[in-house]
């Protein structure tokens, strides 16, 4: 029930706009036309986003776990610059990132004589992975941290060595409380992935502003087309964000 | 004297800081970190107040006035905050009439920086919502009952009750979001208010200093959380209840 | 089922020779769950009345009916004179007349056991600050608490913080006081401080209705006693009658456990 009457309502506040919704007049297509005629491009753009969205976030979960391991070393040297990188990542915004990947990284490689290109699509995957790999850390820190000390001690009374006990006891116990906070960074990514359009991705964003400019600028459609937009990243990120929820009571860990 | 120093630092090292050197960098510079205090201060002070309201509506007797809450909070939750921005300064800003300005000149009802506020204050607030609900209903409905039982009305249960111990509660998580906006404003970029990164921006088309320019952005955001981070940490402490919140 | 009627007369001015709260028929369910089944009882002015009975027999229930935290589903709650389950009934006005004291004190942890004192007259009734704290003092004072008065609750032990709530609630100069197992969650040592609070207080000609399990106290200080089970009332009685020759089964049976 709750879910439809949030999905009505995003309907009547993406529909409602402009009066004339369904008229087309003296040659000019309706608004629904138009959305209907470029539909298809924007949603591909919309794929893109879901393909830098998956790509960014298995590059910085990866990253994020060993940059976490680290958080939770044994060495302080290497607990303390793992924290400071953690830190400086999650608290750079994300737009300056993205724009420190793109402007600092090469166009293209070249390896052993042969030219790699490097496009800025896959800059940007590298520029959400960096926030996503400071945010993966820490939630890799507080879930081995949230294990009782109690484990540790019962594994270490069994003899096991500390790599053995951290692989063997404590993470297995940690996916489960990692998941709702892992979920819920991923459906942040998502959302993120429309800023790519600032830096020249051509995403959905980038796409429904080249729409609009071939449809000559009229103002009627703005709203509509963005509100598409809206409604795209809505139908997406919803059923995330439920789950995610559902996961949380589930695991909730008193 | 600085300026000095950094004109030999560019000379030795090739590392251009024309924010230091450039007087007009410098103005350029600061007054972009102005616009983004000012924003940040802004914003966090109205999705501070969108998430009192949101949290004390819904909590109300009206179904509507509930589902509006709910249905704005899970739509400005799980929707791009850039795309929200362009939908209100594209979408909406296109739709509103132009009105002379001061000098006769027409202009939007509504400019780029008051829409950049709007939508990032709205975005932010819908979070504060959630936390200060969820802040709300770790309060104990025992401690109602006694302020009920008391005489107090709704409202004044809600605001010195319920209200500064839900405060207390959320704190962490409302640290979490007010860093999160102050981050989210560098995308009033994208509609040209001239903010720290736009600021940025111009100064390395120019210069062509870009490593330099990103490596005082990201410094300067990093400070700027890390100031806001020290006055929750204040308040925090400030607020504290000797002997805890039994 | 009664219904409860839809219009109510004005009620007759309350005089001290009739019952101040008077409880007649009172019906209450949660749910499936039906609470109080037919409950009447009724205290006069000045008097100390403990209900007692095993836990789940809507003692509680029947406490919070008399200042409208829990609404009834059929009968009549009169307290002096005012129908208390009117719909146009002010319940401010009814609250200022009836304190009330709780198992788990619910103080407001964010303010000094004297703020908590006086917030009520300050923020309720509009009463001057000046006033209001002077009092508030000579109420700390009476339940032997003056020098923690700028103390937070999370700093006074349980039966301190018991006190404070009952100077709380005695700042608003009720006409009746409800006291809802207020020793319960209280360690051994401290009961007997509560206690003694309590006593002075009905002693003072304060009208009391308490739940308590404290078959002593109820012994020595009540006025009469009231014994439910399963949300009605089996028995009830002066103390000395109550605990010496009970009529009915069931209050043997419950006493024979708990004394």
């Amino acid at each position: 029930m709750k879910k439809l009457s949030a999905l009505a309502l995003l309907f009547a506040f993406c529909a409602c706009l402009p009066g004339e919704a369904f008229a087309a007049d003296g040659g000019r297509p309706s608004i629904l036309g138009a959305l209907w005629k470029w539909a298809p491009l924007l949603l591909s753009g919309f794929a893109f986003n879901l393909l830098i969205s998956v790509l960014a976030m298995a590059l910085g979960t990866v990253l994020g776990a060993v940059l976490g391991l680290g958080l939770v070393a044994p060495s302080s040297g290497l607990r303390r610059t793992s924290h400071a990188a953690t830190q400086f990542f999650r608290n750079a915004p994300w737009l300056v990132l993205l724009f420190f990947c793109m402007y600092l990284m090469p166009f293209e490689f070249v390896v052993g004589g042969a030219v790699v290109p490097f496009p800025g699509w896959v800059k940007a995957v590298i520029g959400f992975a960096l926030p996503v790999m400071a945010n993966t850390a820490e939630i890799v820190r507080g879930a081995v941290q949230s294990i009782p000390p109690a484990q540790w001690e019962a594994a270490e009374s069994l003899s096991f060595t500390r790599r053995q006990t951290l692989w063997m006891v404590i993470l297995p116990q940690c996916v489960k409380r990692m998941l709702p906070s892992w979920m819920n960074l991923y459906s942040l990514v998502t959302m993120a992935t429309s800023l790519a359009s600032v830096v020249g991705v051509s995403e959905m964003l980038t796409l429904t502003a080249d729409a609009l400019a071939a449809e000559g600028g009229r103002t009627d459609l703005m709203a509509p087309f963005y509100g598409f937009v809206l409604f795209c990243f809505f139908v997406y990120c919803y059923p995330i964000g439920v789950w995610t929820r559902r996961l949380e009571a589930r695991y909730a860990v008193k | 004297m600085l300026a000095e120093w950094f004109r030999e630092l560019y000379r030795l090292t090739g590392i251009n800081l024309t924010i230091f050197t450039d007087s007009f960098d410098q103005a350029l510079f600061l007054r972009g970190l102005g616009t983004t205090v000012s924003l940040s201060v802004i914003c966090l002070s109205l999705s501070l107040l969108i998430g009192v309201l949101g949290a004390w509506w819904q909590a109300s007797r009206i179904p509507l006035v509930r589902a509006l809450v709910k249905g704005f909070v899970v739509v400005f939750r799980t929707t791009p905050p850039l795309v929200q921005i362009y939908f209100f300064y594209f979408g909406l800003g296109a739709i509103l009439p132009r009105v002379p300005n001061a000098f006769g000149v027409m202009q939007p009802m509504v400019g780029n920086t008051q829409w950049a506020i709007l939508s990032l204050a709205l975005f932010a607030g819908a979070f504060n919502i959630e936390i200060f609900r969820s802040g709300i209903e770790a309060v104990p409905r025992s401690t109602i009952e006694a302020a009920e039982s008391l005489g107090f009305s709704r409202s004044l249960i809600f605001f010195d009750v319920v209200l500064p111990l839900a405060f207390r509660v959320c704190l962490p998580a409302l640290n979490n979001n007010l860093v999160n906006l102050v981050k989210t404003t560098t995308l009033a970029y994208a509609i040209a208010v001239p903010e720290t990164l736009y600021a940025a921006q111009q100064i390395w088309t120019d210069a062509s200093n870009v490593p330099e320019m990103m490596t005082v952005l990201l410094i300067t955001y990093v400070a700027l959380v890390g100031v806001l981070v020290a006055a929750v940490r204040r308040i925090e402490a400030k607020l504290a209840i000797p002997g805890g919140m039994r | 089922m009664i219904k409860i009627p839809s219009t109510f007369p004005s009620p007759p001015a309350w005089t001290p020779d009739h019952p101040i709260v008077r409880v007649s028929q009172v019906y209450k369910s949660f749910g499936e769950t039906q609470v109080l089944k037919g409950v009447s009882m009724s205290v006069m002015k000045g008097e100390a009345v403990c209900i007692v009975g095993p836990s789940g027999s809507g003692k509680s229930t029947l406490l919070r009916t008399i200042n409208a935290l829990v609404p009834i589903d059929a009968g009549s709650v009169v307290v002096e004179g005012q129908e208390v389950c009117d719909p146009e009934l002010d319940k401010l006005q009814l609250r200022r007349k009836v304190g009330m004291v709780f198992q788990q004190y619910n103080l407001f942890p964010h303010m000094t056991a004297l703020q908590n004192v006086m917030i009520a007259p300050i923020k309720v009734l509009g009463q001057d600050k000046a006033e209001v704290e002077a009092r508030a003092r000579a109420l700390l004072r009476k339940v032997r608490l003056e020098d923690k008065a700028d103390r937070h609750p999370g700093e006074l032990s349980g039966g301190q913080q018991q006190r404070v709530a009952i100077a709380r609630s005695l700042a608003m100069t009720p006409d009746i006081m409800l006291f809802d197992e207020v020793t319960a969650a209280l360690d051994p040592e401290t009961v007997k401080e509560v206690l003694v609070t309590i006593r002075e207080l009905a002693e003072e000609g304060m009208t009391c209705l308490l739940v308590t399990h404290e078959m002593g106290f109820a012994r020595e200080v009540a006025d009469h006693v009231y014994f439910t089970d399963h949300g009605v009332i089996v028995e009830h009685a002066p103390p000395a009658q109550f605990f010496g020759e009970a009529k009915d089964p069931r209050t043997r049976a419950f006493l024979s456990q708990v004394l």
